[in-house]
């Protein structure tokens, strides 16, 4: 700033506007020697600019990641010396290519310095650490409702079921059913809790199938639909329970309850929890729009999104496992009784990793 | 669109300012930076965007297709038996690779992928605060549904029967697909979950300073030298200078900026318009380079000065 006060005691000779608009004869174009302040000003401030710009010229090209640790320190520093040549500009000078050239220069490196960290492993640590088990706690009401929904589907759907088995039609497509349905006999209903003698192969693509045509794809359904006020993700969490509430009864109906429940809860314990979690976060999206607060509804949507997408995320994770525990884990391990072992413990995991993890750390 | 208080700072901020180049334009937004001052960005267009989508993708299907070919010589040439795996892997590859692609380059490359570095596109924080990964991971979890769902749907035509299905489906899988189009920030569902918009990358050159000469190095500003411009040839009064205001200045700044084959001729119909405005006589020969040259110094130097005292004289209708 110096050489701007200095520059401005030599061309300003105390003379306002008001004065100077008097007799005509103004000589602002003045003597040889004469330097206007903007120019001074651009004269001293010029090498931090050019130094900033090169810099940001080869972090641009070449990633942050070539810049030395000594640049690296420098560069927030040069970046807040560039905005207040800008605060100054703006005030002091009319030069338009200057401005824009300070404007540009300032956005470049704003743009790397607030573009995000460049470390994905300790985001990725962030991540799963702290984020995403606050994010589920913060969201445990729309959680309890999610659950509440599918949980209602499924005492609907089992409450009809056992009074008529004929609204298993109704609720089950025969896409899914796969032959189980009341007309079959018990044996044909029993036979695929214990199907063994697949080998690997066929184990693997039953989890990648499961994981993408299924669970994963109504999660993320689940959670996008929120978007549409969050109608769609009840009924989408309700439509799921009346399945399974279908399927128990039929197979209750049979005297089969005990090991369909192994069956189902070794990976439904995790699978359902996430589709319990996408349930949530669409309805957090839902809400968002429906009830903005003193936001816009763009802006709420932004401020539920984020935490939102988070528990997406997460749930995805969780099909991840759920689709390992599916594919392998129900092969592998045929008696009920270790089922629900397993089932157990991944309750009780699950439990204290999203009630747990991440307390106390900010 | 940030909240409220910010945007309005950010509004009267930008009346304080002058207008840049290129604001006014319908992608010209404003962002205020943690530090609190406002910068002017400029929205990528979406044609652009698009642009630089359909590259990402082919890169995506480029490595998917790799991987693919590699396991394929890997079952023929080891007979590891079965494709039945390998399509199975194939399909977890590619769902890992297309979701986490995005995420993945607009992490480590400070809001980037590969498609968007070519188109001079980045994406950044809404509200103008530092893109966090969760805003990263929730824009890019989006395009699932917003893309990969529908190519998938649309691809193999699984509708659901009926006619009336059929047509809900494709209705609003093209509410998430053409989001982009139905609103002024040309946001996707993506960035309105995320509060994030797509910029595109600013451009700007430092030129030499109309009204010093470019050679005044750091330290010596005001000393006499050779880098001084000579002696001023026009000396013109303040009612000559009160003829014009700042954007008349800046436009003024562009003719003598201008280098274009043509210049030569705006400069010299610019002169004479001047010369007749203020009345001043042509000598003889006309030098219209000097004159507007002299004739932009003493305006700035002119309103710089009125600007510190705290008029800002827009234009020349603007009678302060």
């Amino acid at each position: 700033m110096a050489i701007v006060h200095r520059a401005a005691a030599e061309t300003e000779t105390g003379r306002a506007p008001a004065a100077s608009a008097g007799p005509a004869t103004a000589a602002h174009s003045g003597a040889p020697g004469f330097t206007l302040k903007s120019t001074a000003f651009r004269a001293e401030r010029e090498p931090a600019w050019r130094r900033l710009e090169a810099l940001i010229a080869r972090a641009e090209s070449s990633g942050l990641a070539s810049l030395e640790a000594r640049e690296l320190l420098r560069l927030p520093i040069l970046y807040r010396a560039v905005l207040s040549s800008l605060s100054v500009a703006r005030a002091i000078s009319l030069d338009r290519n200057l401005l824009t050239y300070l404007e540009s220069l300032s956005s470049r490196a704003y743009f790397l310095i607030y573009g995000g960290r460049s470390n994905a492993l300790s985001a990725i640590g962030q991540f799963l650490g702290a984020t995403l088990p606050k994010a589920v706690r913060a969201a445990r009401w729309y959680i309890a409702l999610a659950a509440l929904c599918l949980a209602l589907g499924g005492v609907v759907g089992y409450v009809l079921t056992v009074g008529n088995l004929d609204w298993f039609y109704t609720f089950v497509s025969e896409g899914s059913a796969g032959g189980r349905t009341p007309t079959a006999d018990t044996e044909t209903l029993r036979r695929p809790l214990y199907t063994d003698g697949r080998g690997f192969a066929e184990r693997l693509t039953a989890f990648a199938s499961f994981l993408f045509t299924h669970n994963a794809r109504i999660g993320i359904m689940a959670f996008a639909l929120g978007f549409a006020l969050g109608a769609p993700t009840v009924l989408l969490l309700f439509f799921n329970g009346l399945t399974l509430g279908a399927f128990v009864a039929l197979y209750v109906s049979r005297g089969l309850g005990v090991e369909l429940a192994g069956w189902l809860l070794i990976h439904g314990v995790t699978e359902m929890t996430a589709i319990v979690l996408c349930g949530a976060a669409g309805l957090m999206l839902g809400r968002a729009v429906i009830f903005p607060g003193e936001y816009t509804r763009l802006q709420n949507l932004a401020r539920a999104g984020r935490g939102a997408a988070v528990i997406v995320i997460g749930a995805v994770l969780m099909f991840f496992v759920a689709g390992l525990l599916e594919g392998f884990g129900r092969q592998l391990i045929l008696e009920t009784e270790s089922r629900f072992l397993v089932a157990g413990v991944t309750g009780v995991l699950w439990a204290l990793y999203f009630v747990r993890a991440g307390r106390g750390r900010r | 669109m940030s909240d409220p208080a910010r945007q309005s700072t950010a509004s009267s901020a930008a009346m304080q300012a002058p207008r840049p180049i290129g604001l006014g334009s319908r992608l010209a937004r404003w962002i205020e930076t943690p530090e609190g001052v406002v910068l002017p960005i400029q929205l990528g267009q979406r044609g652009e965007r698009a642009v630089a989508f359909i590259l990402d993708f082919l890169i995506v299907m480029a490595i998917i297709f790799g991987l693919y070919l590699a396991l394929l010589m890997a079952v023929i040439g080891g007979g590891l038996g079965g494709v039945n795996w390998l399509a199975a892997l194939v399909m977890l590859a590619s769902f890992f690779i297309r979701s986490f692609y995005f995420a993945f380059f607009e992490l480590r490359w400070q809001g980037t992928t590969p498609g968007k570095r070519v188109m001079g596109l980045r994406v950044i924080d809404r509200a103008g605060g530092p893109l966090t990964p969760q805003a990263v991971l929730a824009r890019n979890l989006m395009r699932e549904v917003e893309i990969f769902l529908p190519i998938t749907v649309l691809i193999s035509g699984t509708f659901g029967g009926e006619v009336w299905q059929t047509l809900a489906t494709i209705g609003w899988l093209a509410v998430f697909m053409f989001m982009p189009l139905f609103n002024r920030d040309g946001l996707r569902v993506g960035d309105m979950i995320a509060g994030t918009w797509v910029v595109a990358a600013p451009k700007g050159a430092l030129m030499q300073d109309l009204a010093g000469g470019e050679a005044i190095p750091a330290g010596v500003a005001g000393a006499a030298g050779a880098e001084m411009p000579a002696a001023p040839f026009y000396n013109f009064t303040t009612k000559q200078l009160d003829a014009y205001g700042i954007y008349e200045l800046q436009t003024l700044e562009g003719v003598l900026r201008d280098r274009r084959p043509n210049a030569a001729e705006v400069r010299a119909e610019v002169a004479l318009r001047i010369r007749a405005k203020i009345g001043m006589d042509d000598p003889d020969p006309p030098d219209d380079e000097r004159f507007l040259r002299e004739f932009y110094t003493a305006m700035r130097a002119r309103l710089e000065r009125r600007m510190l005292f705290g008029v800002r004289r827009r234009d020349k209708h603007d009678r302060r």
